[in-house]
């Protein structure tokens, strides 16, 4: 009711949604996604999530915003547009995060509680395949190509590679410990995959069929703040590969990283726990997530600048944008 | 700003794996004394059958689901045993070529077992007990401590008491010999924090009832005389761990104080409402397999049994000296829902870990505190640094 109400004042005002780029977060504890102008950074509207809502993201031609409930234990579907709901995907118990394919027909969800990857067909609304994988999977990467999913297992501190063929596990990567996430370069070269207690990021060597090989690993160390509250959770990279962010949770911090050297440049000062990231889709700007402030952090990319930090809802776990 | 691409690529290649491994049985045991003890204090601490066993059940669990993906198998044997029954009990396990054994016993049977099980080449994780002297003067090259010690556990407390600003305690211990050591770590933890015991008094254990249809009324009547007339005081300490009085003193003081320590904010190292740092997934976990909500010693066990995945993971062994190696080295770190990997001292073989400070509800505080700093880690404010400690089996 309240998002009708809105969406109608908004157009009587005269500034539609429709040309509005827009961010939605997804709001762990409070249960809602909150809906801010990528323009004006202004918030737009706030509507029922599901319960735990944590994974978000959008269709390729972003008309729908996908939201991995966990507690529902399904994968909810909203219009970007009217945020009404659409049928719910299924999705196998506790889904924490998920990747789309390119093509935006299967969805790839971690499992967190039950060790699997279920694999779920968008348009059909059907599970396609359940993979077993490690204990607590939560981040989903996909390679540039499309062949291969990669799940990082948080206990077994391990990159699972899943072929998107046979849906079987092709290689496994031992990384440190608490994975969170696992993050292709554009030119699907390189994986980035973050450890949020062993306070890396592992660099991985992609070759042309696949294969990963360990390159290096990118550590983090700011002054006056205590080793242990530099986790890595979310990583982005920019288009051309040059720089790499990493979210440093409870540092508060987002890292700046050279892609080429792996060296860390910079850290940008966040809202408090700082988890996951989106930019833009002109890239122009990167989105955080702060969980225990509430907030979201706008960073200036070409600046390496953090711009302002909007309040959202309570919790902000995810965030993905449309233009 | 640190990065070190080049020292590091050696160290990890043989870490990327790609299908190709040894395969590897890792067989471990869960040996358990039950001694003959009274009721808690509350209903709520009765020791269920399978106490830390459960914490085994999901250990073996996580360790072969990580296993299977590199041919490593994991089996734990649980055993509970009557005091006199215990030593055979431990013949029988290391007989059966098991030479990884996590133990929950007092501390005078966990030391018999423990050099017992070295000559046969095996470590042993302390699961249950905290006495300071296994860390201390008692300390075995074999024994390595997953369960915190007293001093640990009254660290915890006392940080949190002073970043509070309640630095003068109100000291109530028990008239046992467990009681009156617990006491002396609080006395150890106020000199080391700079809080000021401003008096001390004795809770004689007169066998008296604990849990009565009537208990409730002695004990309003009776607790508040004893407390009545100290010294002023910010907050009262309890040290009660044989568990007779301290679950009684919150309420029933004679000047209205928080009470920490044995009862009111109690140091835990797991409890079942704890959901920071992933824990919620642990619960989840746990309770799918056990039924119930999850005790310490569940999750003591639980962390040995993946201290010993861990190292089988990581070194593709399963000896016990190559595992009791890893865990002691730099290398060695493990996710353990805290926040922050938890690792073993090289000097006394007990495992750094955050202590949770649980007041029967929530988790209202995590130690170490802020602003208690230490030259090699936060957690080793809490606990017999290493020049504090007189250990030299792990010399």
């Amino acid at each position: 009711m309240k998002t009708l109400l809105l969406s109608t004042a908004l157009v009587v005002l005269g500034l539609s949604p429709a040309f509005a780029g827009k961010a939605f977060i997804s709001n762990e504890r409070g249960n809602t996604i909150t809906v801010v102008d990528t323009d004006t950074w202004e918030v737009l509207t706030e509507f029922d999530g599901g319960n735990r809502p944590r994974g978000i993201t959008v269709s390729p031609d972003g008309t729908k915003l996908y939201v991995c409930a966990s507690d529902d234990n399904l994968v909810r579907v909203f219009d970007t547009e009217t945020y009404e709901e659409l049928p719910s995907l299924p999705s196998g118990p506790d889904p924490e995060l998920f990747i789309l394919e390119e093509s935006g027909k299967r969805l790839y969800i971690a499992n967190e509680d039950d060790n699997l990857v279920t694999v779920t067909d968008t348009e059909t609304r059907e599970i396609l395949a359940e993979v077993p994988v490690g204990v607590e999977p939560e981040g989903m990467g996909i390679s540039p190509d499309n062949k291969f999913v990669v799940n990082t297992s948080e206990t077994t501190n391990m990159a699972h590679f899943i072929s998107t063929e046979d849906y079987e596990i092709k290689y496994n990567v031992l990384v440190d410990q608490r994975p969170r996430f696992a993050q292709y370069t554009a030119d699907g070269t390189r994986l980035y995959v973050s450890a949020e207690i062993g306070g890396t990021v592992t660099v991985m060597d992609i070759a042309e069929d696949g294969e990963p090989t360990v390159a290096g690993k990118i550590t983090f160390e700011v002054p006056n703040v205590r080793p242990e509250w530099l986790q890595p959770v979310g990583v982005r990279v920019t288009e051309d590969g040059s720089r790499v962010f990493v979210a440093l949770g409870p540092a508060n911090r987002v890292a700046v990283v050279d892609g080429e050297s792996l060296e860390v440049l910079d850290y940008i000062l966040t809202g408090q726990r700082v988890w996951q990231l989106a930019f833009t889709p002109d890239e122009k700007y990167l989105i955080t997530t702060n969980g225990n402030s509430n907030d979201i952090t706008v960073i200036d990319v070409e600046a390496e600048e953090a711009m302002q930090s909007i309040q959202v809802g309570q919790a902000p776990w995810g965030v993905a944008t449309i233009e | 700003m640190r990065i070190s691409v080049a020292a590091l690529v050696a160290s990890l290649v043989f870490l990327a794996w790609s299908g190709a491994a040894l395969a590897l049985d890792v067989r471990a045991a869960v040996l358990r004394v039950d001694y003959p003890s009274l009721l808690p204090v509350s209903r709520f601490d009765l020791r269920p059958d399978d106490l830390g066993f459960a914490g085994a059940v999901l250990a073996d669990a996580d360790n072969a689901t990580t296993g299977s993906f590199l041919g490593h198998d994991y089996e734990t044997v649980t055993r509970a045993v009557a005091p006199d029954k215990a030593d055979a009990a431990l013949e029988d396990l290391l007989a059966d070529g098991i030479r990884l054994i996590v133990v929950q016993a007092k501390s005078e049977d966990l030391l018999r077992f423990a050099d017992r099980a070295a000559e046969e080449g095996a470590i042993v994780f302390n699961a249950a007990t905290s006495d300071i002297a296994l860390r201390d003067t008692e300390c075995r090259a074999n024994l390595l401590h997953v369960a915190p010690s007293d001093q640990m556990m009254a660290d915890a407390v006392a940080q949190f008491a002073v970043w509070k600003q309640w630095e003068d305690w109100f000291l109530v211990e028990g008239s046992n010999p467990a009681d009156k050591a617990l006491g002396e770590a609080y006395h150890r933890a106020a000199e080391k924090f700079g809080a000021q015991i401003v008096e001390t008094r004795v809770f004689e254990d007169t066998g008296g009832s604990r849990r009565t249809d009537s208990g409730h009324v002695q004990v309003q009547r009776q607790l508040p005389t004893f407390m009545q007339d100290a010294a002023d005081h910010d907050v009262v300490m309890a040290a009660d761990a044989t568990d007779y009085f301290a679950g009684y003193l919150p309420y029933h003081l004679w000047t209205p104080r928080p009470v920490m320590g044995s009862g009111g904010l109690q140091p835990v190292t797991m409890h079942g409402a704890h959901e920071a740092w992933g824990g919620t997934q642990f619960q989840t976990r746990f309770e799918e397999l056990a039924g119930r909500y999850v005790q310490p010693e569940d999750y003591n066990v639980w962390l040995a049994l993946r201290a010993v995945g861990e190292a089988v993971t990581r070194t593709e062994t399963a000896e016990p000296d190559a595992i009791r190696a890893y865990a002691l080295s730099d290398d060695f770190d493990l996710a353990a829902f805290k926040g922050q990997p938890v690792t073993f001292r090289g000097w006394n073989g007990q495992l750094r870990q955050p202590i949770l400070l649980f007041d029967g509800r929530t988790t209202v505080s995590a130690s170490p505190q802020d602003g208690f700093l230490h030259q090699r880690s936060p957690l080793d404010t809490m606990g017999l640094d290493q020049s504090e400690s007189q250990c030299t089996a792990f010399n």
